[in-house]
């Protein structure tokens, strides 16, 4: 029997180079993520496109609502109304009608959003009687802006009621004293760039791994990298390090974009910031790896992340819908989902400027995600080996 | 037309030996179907508050009892202090703390007049100023019955009032689903004939099987035909599901009628799929063409007005959504399944997309070379 004892030199020179290899490796991988431009351009141009999307183009306010009016009353009252209508920049007045059929054609045509009926005798009625009903008839169609559009409306008449009809103080007055935290001009950038950056990471981070790797199965060229002197799991980590280091150049870029160009100011620790963020993509790099290990087809790895991760990344990370409003079951889901967890983080430490110690949970929570799902993975690839 | 016929046959031989993708592609409609309505529901409710009580009066309680009966909110927290209330909302576990200071309800019974303090989680700007409004309007609520208390007067006073009556047509329950399942079923649409079509042709490129065809003697005509006329297909298959799982789990009946919604489909989808030619033509990889494909649909849906309305967009972007071919199926979409818009209603639209079949497809046919390199 003989009994091998490698001596210290020995070792270390098998480890220095096994470490050369991996080198080459990942330079090799690297050249392929460089070599194909077409690719690399859309994974660096999407993070902008997205950023000056959200920036610039999309919002959730509710502005400039088209608003079509039936003037029934036509006297003092109603004329100060519509000045009111057309001055707010929460509506456009786009017509008079005269004829409440009229409001079925504009809603059909989607020419209006929202009709303001004044009733025959406004100004007679709020002089003797001292009430008077206006009517806001709103194409629910999009329930959203409906209701936010009707009670901008609302707010209108009110306002009105408090400042020209109001005849004497009013006693016995509760004030309100609001104060907005965090972000006092509500600007919405404050909310997506959180949001963006995480979408951007599942993406390069999730799919992007996972195709890779398919890729090469698919071709064949798979077994080649696996009859290497190469250990399995140095193969598979080689080709996930490009993309770590790609998604972490859009953290980059759209950190920069949030500062210089949306002025959102980064409050906290931006190496803390940093660190999560790459905590998180070894989050999203591990995902991509367990969805490579269980399919051999890249429409079905792709299919894979589109369904089963950016559908929920989009849905539960609490960037586009509200997660308290959810069913419980989704609610209860949504605890699962790591973006989740990476928007939180990014929101208080980006925005609220938060330290470590109230972002240790959701850190611990992606650390634990990383380790299992790693160890999922590598399970299965052994297995798959054998 | 025989030719033809056989290479649709084998394109469709070929989508149906791979289970998986089958699998995935009847699974993603209903999945989103299920999911995104259930999400996307932007009504402000459940805003979780807490109240710092410093006055205990009767009258703050009062208060307190009536901002928690509200649906719009969720009582969370009372805490004694505001260094609690800041950690509070830091954690976010509550979005808004009203304050009620000390002699509240002296203040306001002995000089007239008395103040609350609102603070808010302002990181999400619009919701942040809902609930604020609420809020707002429960206390003015509030302080309107003080004052009838206070002053003991009849309710037809002096106090001039315009009462507002608002109705909401097409959706007077406010439900969301009615409004996010068109629009989802527009985006599968989209997804199915531009991604799955390019996705599908530029994997013969990659695996090499396109040179093989290339050596036959079929037309460049007939191999575009074979390719596009499955997906055209299996695009209707996806909005026939789409809809049955629509009305098995929100009950939506289209308001206007099903041809109208195939006939729009049809034309729709010939210009989708004229996207995924084009598409396929800028790629070698499937990986390109995943890339190219989903940034450009996620371009087209985001700025089509599928999450935020177009309204709100600045005027260049509205401009812009005007060559967005996505914008004008989710809008054809919403008007025949919420407001039973006909044919005649949507003459604008269904011109634009014709345009775009027709455009579309010429560029991808002229930009499609039959040769490789």
């Amino acid at each position: 029997m003989e009994v091998r004892k490698p001596g210290i030199k020995n070792k270390n020179s098998n480890f220095r180079g096994q470490t050369l290899l991996f080198r080459a490796m990942i330079i090799k991988e690297f050249k392929h993520v460089i070599r194909d431009s077409r690719s690399l351009f859309f994974l660096l141009a999407q993070p902008i496109m997205m950023m000056i999307l959200f920036g610039f183009a999309l919002s959730n306010e509710v502005k400039e609502s088209k608003a079509v009016i039936l003037d029934k009353a036509k006297d003092g009252i109603s004329h100060q109304l519509i000045d009111r209508f057309n001055q707010s920049h929460f509506f456009t007045v786009v017509g008079q009608i005269s004829d409440e059929k009229d409001i079925q054609h504009y809603f059909e045509k989607g020419l209006a959003r929202i009709a303001i009926v004044f009733p025959p005798g406004l100004a007679d009625d709020l002089k003797h009687l001292n009430q008077s009903t206006v009517q806001i008839i709103a194409d629910a169609s999009d329930p959203n802006t409906a209701s936010i559009a009707a009670s901008y409306a609302g707010a209108i008449f009110h306002d009105f009621q408090n400042e020209e009809l109001g005849r004497f103080k009013i006693p016995y007055e509760i004030k309100i004293e609001i104060k907005m935290l965090y972000n006092p001009q509500l600007i919405s950038a404050f909310n997506f760039v959180p949001g963006v950056m995480t979408l951007i990471l599942m993406i390069l981070g999730a799919m992007m791994t996972s195709v890779a790797i398919v890729r090469e199965k698919e071709l064949g060229t798979m077994e080649v990298l696996l009859a290497s002197p190469m250990h399995p799991m140095q193969i598979v980590l080689s080709k996930g390090i490009p993309y770590l280091v790609l998604a972490f150049i859009n953290v980059l870029i759209i950190l920069v974009l949030s500062v210089y160009v949306l002025h959102v100011p980064i409050r906290g620790n931006l190496f803390l910031l940093l660190a999560e963020s790459l905590l998180f993509i070894s989050t999203t790099l591990a995902l991509g790896l367990l969805i490579s290990t269980s399919t051999e087809k890249q429409q079905v790895a792709m299919f894979i992340s589109l369904v089963g991760l950016m559908l929920p990344s989009l849905i539960f990370s609490g960037f586009m819908f509200p997660i308290e409003n959810m069913p419980l079951p989704l609610r209860v889901i949504s605890n699962i989902v790591p973006t989740r967890w990476y928007y939180g983080i990014v929101r208080a430490v980006m925005v609220k400027g938060l330290g470590f110690w109230s972002i240790w949970k959701p850190t611990l929570i992606l650390g634990t995600m990383t380790i299992v799902l790693t160890g999922i993975a590598i399970k299965k690839f052994n297995i798959r080996l054998q | 037309m025989k030719k033809l016929f056989v290479i649709v046959r084998k394109e469709f031989a070929q989508i149906f030996r791979q289970t998986a993708i089958l699998r995935m592609m009847i699974l993603m409609p209903i999945l989103q179907l299920i999911l995104i309505p259930l999400a996307a529901d932007y009504e402000v409710k459940n805003v979780n508050l807490q109240i710092i009580d410093f006055d205990h009066s009767s009258y703050s309680r009062d208060l307190v009892q009536k901002l928690d009966a509200s649906p719009y909110f969720r009582l969370v927290a009372t805490p004694s202090v505001p260094e609690i209330a800041r950690v509070n909302i830091e954690q976010n576990l509550a979005d808004l703390t009203l304050t009620i200071p000390l002699n509240f309800e002296k203040d306001l019974i002995r000089e007239s007049k008395s103040t609350v303090a609102i603070e808010a989680d302002a990181v999400n700007g619009p919701k942040a100023a809902l609930g604020c409004a609420y809020a707002s309007q429960i206390i003015a609520d509030f302080n309107n019955e003080v004052r009838d208390r206070l002053l003991q007067m009849p309710r037809f006073s002096e106090f001039t009032r315009i009462e507002v009556a608002s109705s909401f047509w097409y959706n007077p329950f406010i439900r969301y689903p009615l409004f996010m399942v068109p629009g989802i079923l527009a985006l599968l649409v989209t997804m199915v004939g531009a991604l799955m079509s390019a996705l599908n042709i530029v994997s013969e490129k990659e695996a090499g099987t396109m040179e093989q065809l290339n050596v036959t003697p079929m037309k460049k005509y007939q191999f575009i035909l074979g390719k596009l006329i499955p997906f055209w297909v299996l695009g209707l298959v996806s909005i026939t599901l789409g809809l049955i799982v629509a009305y098995f789990i929100y009950g939506i009946v289209p308001r206007g009628s099903y041809v109208t919604i195939y006939f729009f489909s049809a034309i729709y989808l010939v210009g989708a799929l004229g996207v995924g030619l084009l598409l396929s033509t800028f790629s070698d990889t499937q990986m390109q063409a995943t890339l190219i494909s989903f940034f450009i649909v996620m371009f087209f849906v985001l700025m089509g007005g599928l999450y935020t309305p177009l309204d709100s967009m600045p005027d260049w972007a509205q401009k812009l959504s005007m060559i967005n071919p996505v914008s004008y199926f989710i809008r054809v979409m919403r008007f025949i399944v919420i407001k039973g818009s006909g044919i005649r209603d949507l003459i604008p639209e269904l011109k634009a997309m014709i345009l775009f079949a027709v455009v579309l497809n010429t560029l991808a046919v002229l930009n499609y070379k039959k040769r490789i390199g």
